[in-house]
Formats: structure tokens, sequence, C-alpha cells
């Protein structure tokens, strides 16, 4: 009875083991807690992209693809917890979608040599790729976004700021406070007053700041929150009377969670975005035929076409894209997280390559390099249609202010650089 | 069978007062180092390391620390996260080199401290800031002394949040620990060695356990016990009741402190205050006791260690064996931790601690019972 229980253990330990040969992309999602509005979507953009590749294509280059998925809650012990029994199953690239965990894992996976994307969000300064030679935060970045929406304001008002008030309402934490540098600096170059307004985790209870927008009646506010925090801060916005085309959220401040709960109050809330919105492309018919028709949806299957859902596809197809070329440049189609690594920074995203993989006009061009791990800054402005209950976008892709971004990248990655005595990778 | 004393003469009165006076439980003792010192370092890898054994080691400190308040000297605290917070903190600021400004000017540094050495500074900065919150607990008791505490937790939260100062001034607000080692071997940073970072956390956990252990059966732990019981007949038979709480606030609070400091500087490397020592830590630490047992040193070892391992055990048993979805998974361990809680509350209110003790009575007869 003893040996038949032992084998069957092992039984079972080899049936859900990864199987070597696999390309396996780790997905360290949040279907749990007060963040989850957000973390469910993305987990099943990035576990469907990956099941329509392995129906539609057979896999990358011919080798099949596995996702397997842990539970992190947002929570930076539970991620490193994942990130630690994950990494025995040979990861090629971790995506944790949480500042937190980012910076936990920044340290980590440069030792282990396994690359790790962020795309808007993560430590902002690892665009810096002298720096951080494993991690990579392409298209956009925090610090891009606060640009973005900066300049959206500037448009809007005649390109003149002096004298106008922007508050802004951030999550009081690592992710939240990372655009307050670059906006007293936007605040000094043209002349607006800044004015800060935290919200702790997980952001429930918003009363307090939002009585004191409404004494301090700003003229802009922008906010950088994430899970539950957004739909209580478009509640409270909406409850004050706050003009919702004056009030601007980051991406991740810019879901159909978000706004649903406010109802028509939330109508003409802007977020930013650094790819397209909507289901009008025709990689969502092939989605369709090869994993909604078949059943092989992710979680409930009821994501699809949402925003958060869109950057799910869209970060799953950036590492993809990245593992082909990881398997141009080495010659093997079963590659190495190392080798996974040389990919993303050899990864060039064009408008052509876009359209052959079904996601015309979705994202902006770019070519990462070794000194540059962040793309080119390039966002636009979204607005929430209540009556369409649809995201629209309002502008075009337009770049951040590189003159301010740029030296701010420098000086802080070039603290970590001394803190942590890093030569210049590419030098 | 087992734990007789039966053949087991002592000779000396120190024989006589050992921590464990019967020959087989202190074989066991004796045995369980052994394995945890000599064996474990060999065989452990990142994965054992990070996952389980640095933070059930990490955890039975604040544990013991915690139980010390409140399972001997009868203190309910709900500080403990803000308390770890402190801990993690002051290491931070000590293995930098603690700067001090007076009105915008440097007026002098620190060298910086060996990470030993910044541990234990982080558990004695921690008994000062315990023994300040702990002051109002010698007019206040019970459930108004739990809120008390309650407010240092959101004050200490607080604090490191809004005072640039103590994160070095850093953009995101996060302490991130600098790579430091120990007689040449690396015990913080990414490139750590497992075992270094095990030994480590391993020798605090054992001189902290043998510390309270032997504090809790000796002068000091008799008069917590004496207040926990009752506080007015102690200090009718001459037990001060100012020295009596406030050294079981600064005992404890030095090692929940110590567990702070090790928590951030050896496991996590990077903390941000409110996500990684809010209330949750609090109760976490709480329930570690509750379940563990209160009043009890191995309860502590034994709650941390169930805490710690259980979600971990229903993650591999759940979604790598049975293939269930995450989330369903991490549901699950909600519903069954909450419902071990009351269980335990209305079945064994003395926790595993007292299971353990039913358990070694049953040895002891076993396999004749009459």
């Amino acid at each position: 009875m003893k040996y038949k229980l032992g084998t069957l253990a092992v039984a079972g330990l080899m049936a859900a083991g990864p199987v070597m040969a696999d390309l396996v992309f780790p997905s360290l999602s949040y279907r749990t807690g007060p963040y989850a509005a957000g973390g469910i979507p993305f987990a099943d953009g990035y576990a469907d992209y990956f099941t329509l590749l392995n129906e539609r294509d057979g896999g990358i280059g011919g080798e099949m693809i596995q996702v397997p998925e842990c539970e992190t809650a947002y929570n930076t012990e539970k991620g490193v917890e994942c990130y630690e029994s994950l990494k025995g199953g040979g990861g090629l690239v971790y995506q944790p979608l949480s500042t937190g965990i980012t910076y936990q894992l920044i340290p980590k996976v440069t030792a282990d040599d396994i690359p790790m994307l962020t795309s808007g969000l993560g430590r902002t300064s690892a665009k810096n790729g002298k720096v951080f030679s494993h991690v990579f935060n392409f298209p956009a970045n925090y610090w891009d976004g606060a640009s973005v929406a900066i300049k959206h304001i500037l448009d809007e008002e005649g390109g003149d700021l002096s004298g106008k008030k922007i508050a802004l309402v951030y999550h009081n934490s690592a992710y939240g406070k990372e655009p307050i540098r670059t906006l007293t600096e936007l605040s000094k170059k043209h002349g607006f007053e800044f004015k800060e307004v935290p919200v702790d985790h997980p952001g429930q209870e918003q009363k307090s700041q939002w009585l004191q927008i409404r004494r301090d009646k700003p003229d802009y506010v922008i906010m950088y929150g994430w899970g539950v925090m957004n739909q209580v801060a478009v509640q409270e916005a909406v409850n004050i009377r706050f003009p919702m085309d004056k009030f601007i959220g980051i991406w991740w401040s810019g879901s159909e969670n978000d706004v649903l709960a406010a109802g028509a109050g939330a109508d003409g809330y802007k977020a930013l975005t650094f790819h397209n919105v909507g289901s009008d492309y025709p990689l969502y018919d092939d989605l369709k035929e090869h994993v909604f028709d078949a059943g092989k949806s992710a979680g409930a299957g009821d994501q699809a076409g949402t925003v958060i859902y869109n950057r799910g596809i869209y970060a799953a197809m950036l590492v993809a894209e990245a593992a082909r070329t990881a398997q141009e440049i080495h010659g093997v189609s079963d590659i190495t997280p190392s080798q996974m690594r040389d990919g993303m920074e050899a990864l060039e995203i064009t408008e052509e390559k876009m359209a052959n993989l079904g996601l015309p006009n979705f994202g902006p061009e770019f070519k990462v390099s070794c000194e540059n791990h962040g793309g080119n800054g390039f966002a636009a402005m979204t607005q929430w249609d209540a009556e369409a209950k649809e995201w629209k976008l309002i502008s075009d892709f337009v770049q951040s202010d590189q003159d301010i971004v740029q030296p701010l990248i420098d000086e802080d990655s070039a603290a970590y650089a001394s803190e942590n005595n890093i030569e210049d990778n590419c030098g | 069978m087992f734990y007789r004393e039966a053949g087991d003469f002592s000779t000396t009165y120190a024989d006589d007062q050992q921590t464990f006076p019967i020959k087989f439980d202190r074989y066991r003792y004796y045995v369980v180092l052994f394995i945890a010192i000599v064996v474990i370092p060999f065989v452990i890898n990142d994965y054992w390391a990070n996952s389980l054994l640095l933070p059930f080691l990490i955890y039975a400190i604040a544990a013991l620390g915690l139980n010390i308040l409140v399972g001997y000297c009868g203190q309910v605290s709900l500080g403990t996260g803000g308390f770890m917070a402190v801990g993690a903190y002051s290491c931070y600021k000590f293995m930098t080199g603690v700067d001090i400004w007076w009105s915008g000017e440097l007026l002098f540094r620190l060298p910086e401290f060996n990470i030993f050495f910044s541990v234990i500074m982080g558990g004695v900065m921690t008994a000062l800031v315990g023994v300040l919150f702990g002051l109002p607990s010698l007019r206040i008791k019970g459930f108004y002394l739990a809120v008390a505490t309650l407010a240092a937790q959101f004050f200490l939260v607080w604090l490191f949040n809004r005072v640039a100062w103590f994160y070095n001034y850093s953009a995101s607000g996060q302490i991130n620990a600098p790579e430091r080692d120990m007689l040449g071997v690396l015990i913080t940073g990414p490139s750590t060695e497992p075992w270094a970072t095990y030994l480590f956390c391993l020798f605090f956990t054992i001189v902290c356990a043998v510390i309270a252990r032997n504090m809790t059966r000796g002068a000091s732990g008799r008069k917590w016990m004496a207040i926990r019981d009752m506080d007015i007949a102690a200090e009718i038979i001459g037990v001060n009741p100012l020295r009596a709480k406030l050294t079981a606030f600064a005992v404890s609070s030095f090692f929940v402190g110590i567990s702070g400091a090790l928590f951030f500087s050896v496991y996590l490397g990077a903390v941000e205050v409110g996500e990684a020592f809010g209330i949750q830590k609090s109760f976490l630490v709480l329930f570690m006791i509750i379940i563990g047992g209160l009043g009890s040193i191995f309860g502590s070892f034994a709650g941390a260690a169930f805490l710690v391992v259980l979600p971990v055990a229903l993650k591999v048993v759940g979604v790598d064996w049975l293939g269930w979805p995450t989330d369903i998974v991490a549901h699950l361990n909600l519903v069954i931790v909450g419902g071990l809680i009351v269980i335990f509350l209305i079945a064994e209110p003395h926790g595993i601690a007292q299971l353990w003790r039913v358990a070694k009575e049953k040895l002891r007869l076993w396999p004749f019972p009459h």
C-alpha cells in the first residue's frame, strides 16, 4: 500500500510538473484580493494569447508553450514565493504586474539571469539598460505617463499652465510615488502648482482625500491608482461633482471595472493608454475560433475586449515576439532564460509585424537596445463613454517630454548603480 | 514508553533545573538541533529557504515575542506589524549609516554597522519604542490596551511612509537592503547562498528561543504570569507592575524588532511599509500564537510553522497536483485558516502546544495505558 501511494505521488508530480522541452511563460497573477479587478483580465489575456499560439501555430517556432500560474494576491511575500517555486520550472520571463513585487525581483532576476518585463509599471529607471541588464519596461513607463498627461492638459489649456493647480491622487506605495519627481519637475517647467494627495492601501476609504480636493479646487486631477482604489476614486469624484473630463487616470486606472460602478456620472473620465482599445482586430477572430469557441478561455472567459485584457494580450505578444527573436539569434528553438534576455534586448516592433500578428494599429513602434530597455515613451488618451459603455481613443500616440524624463532616469539609475556597484553593461 | 522519568536520576540542582529534565525529551531536542544546524544547510535550496524555512524562522521569532507579551504577561497587542517595521527601518538605517541632521545640516553620520549588529540594533530600537507604547498599559487594560497598540500600528506605518529620512529619501519610498556580508559570507542582497541566510536566521531564532525560555521560567517570567493571572494580587504579593509590564513590552518588542529586521534584510530584501508591515501582519502573528498556544515557547514555533506551511502546502496540493484554479485555492486557504481559528478557539483554546502536551502524556503510557 505504501509503495502504491509513493508511486501515485510521483506520477502526480510527473503529470503536473512542466515538461522541460516546452517554452515556459510563468504568470504571476492575482485573481484574489483588492486588486483582482485588474489582475483577472490581465491574467486571462496573457493566458489566452499563448493558448491561441499553441492551438493555431503549435507554439512558437515549433515549441509548445506552457503558462503555469501562481497566485500572488498583489502581495510581495507571495510574489517571492511564486518566483522561487516557478524558477525551478524554467520560466523564461516574468511579468509580475506589481511594482512592489518588481522591486523585490529586480536584484533576484539579475542574479539568476532571467529577464523580467514590466510594461508600463515597475521601476521607471529600469529603462536604462546599462544599469538594469535584465529588466525591461517597454513601451512606456510611469514617468512617460505623467508627462503625456501634462502634455494633454497643455493642449486643453492652449499651451499655458501658469497659475493652474494640478493634484495627484496616488496609491501610497512605491507605485503611486513614482510620478511625483516627474510632476515636480514639470510643475517647475510649466509653472503650475502641484499637490500630492496620497491614498493608503487598499483605498476603499477616500472621503477625506476628496474633501481636500473639493476644498482646494484643483483644475485637474491625475490619478495613479489600482484595484478597488480606482472605482472608489471615480465614485467620489462623481459625488463631489468634479468635472470628469479634467480627471485623468494613468493606464492602470482606466479599465471598464473602474468606471462602470459609477454609472452615467463617470462619463467623460479620461485615462492614458500605451496600446489601443476595443476588440476590432483580426486577432480577435482567431481568438474566437481557436480559444473562445473551443472552450479554452482562461478564467471565466468574460473579459475579452476589455482594456486590461487587451493589455494582457499585448504583454503576451511582446514576450512571444521576443522569444521568436531569441530563437532567430541563437538558432535554437528551445531557448533558455539567458537567451530570452538577448531576444528581448534585440526586439523590434514594427507596424508591419503587428499587422501580421493581427493587431494593426494596436501599439507603438519601438526598438529595444542595450542602452534603451524602455521604448520611446509614446502614450495616448482614452475617454470613457458611459452611454456606449466603452473606452474611446481621443488622441494620437504622443511622445513624453524626453527633456524632463531622460535626465531623471539617468539620475535614478546612476543612484542604483552606485548603491549596488554595477558597471556599465553595454560598455 | 516515551517521555518516562524512570531511570533518569538528577544528582545536582543543575540537572533538576534544566529546560528538558526528561532524557528522552532532551535527546529529541538535540536531534532537532542537529538536523537544523548540521543537516539542513547541506540540502537546502533557494525554494526551500525562501518559501518555507526563512519565513518560518522569522515568524517564529515574532511569535515568541508576541507570546511573551500576550501569552505570558497578558497584555493584548495589535501593534506587532508596526514594531516589526521599527525593527526593519532601524536595521536599514544602521546598515547604511545613521545620519543625524539639524536644521538642514548634516551633524554627523555613524559608520555602517555590520549586518549582525544592524539586526541587533533593530531589536534594541524596537524595544525602546515598545516601552514607549507600553506605558499606557499601566493605566489601561484589555480591549482598551488593544486599541492603544492598534494606534501604535497605524502611527508607525504612517511615520515610515511620511518621513523620508527613514527610507534615505529614495524616490519610491521603499527600503532596499544593500549587499552585506558577515565574515566574508554574503547575508543580504540577491547573490546570497540559501545556507548562509538560513544559518543566519537560525542563529537568531535559537538564541531568542533560549532567552525566551529561560526568562519565562525565571523570576521575570513568574512576575509576568502573576500580572497576567491577576494584577492586583500580583501587586499585593510584591510584584512591581510598572517593571513587570514594561520589561514584558521591552523583551517582546526586542524579539519582534529582530524578526522585522531579518524579515526585511535577509528574507525580502526590499520592503514597502504599508504593504509588508500593515495590520495584516499584526493579525497574522496573533493568529500564530493563538493557534500555536498562548504562553508556550513550543506553541510559538508550532503556530509559525503552521501558518507558513499551510498556504504553501495547499498550493502544492491544490494547484500543482490537482490542477485547480489558483484563485479557488487562494480563497480556500482563507476559508481554512479562518475555520481553524474558530475551531481552535472552541475546541482547544490552548492551541497546538496543548495537543502536543496531551500527546506526550499519551505517549508516556503507551502502549499500556492502565
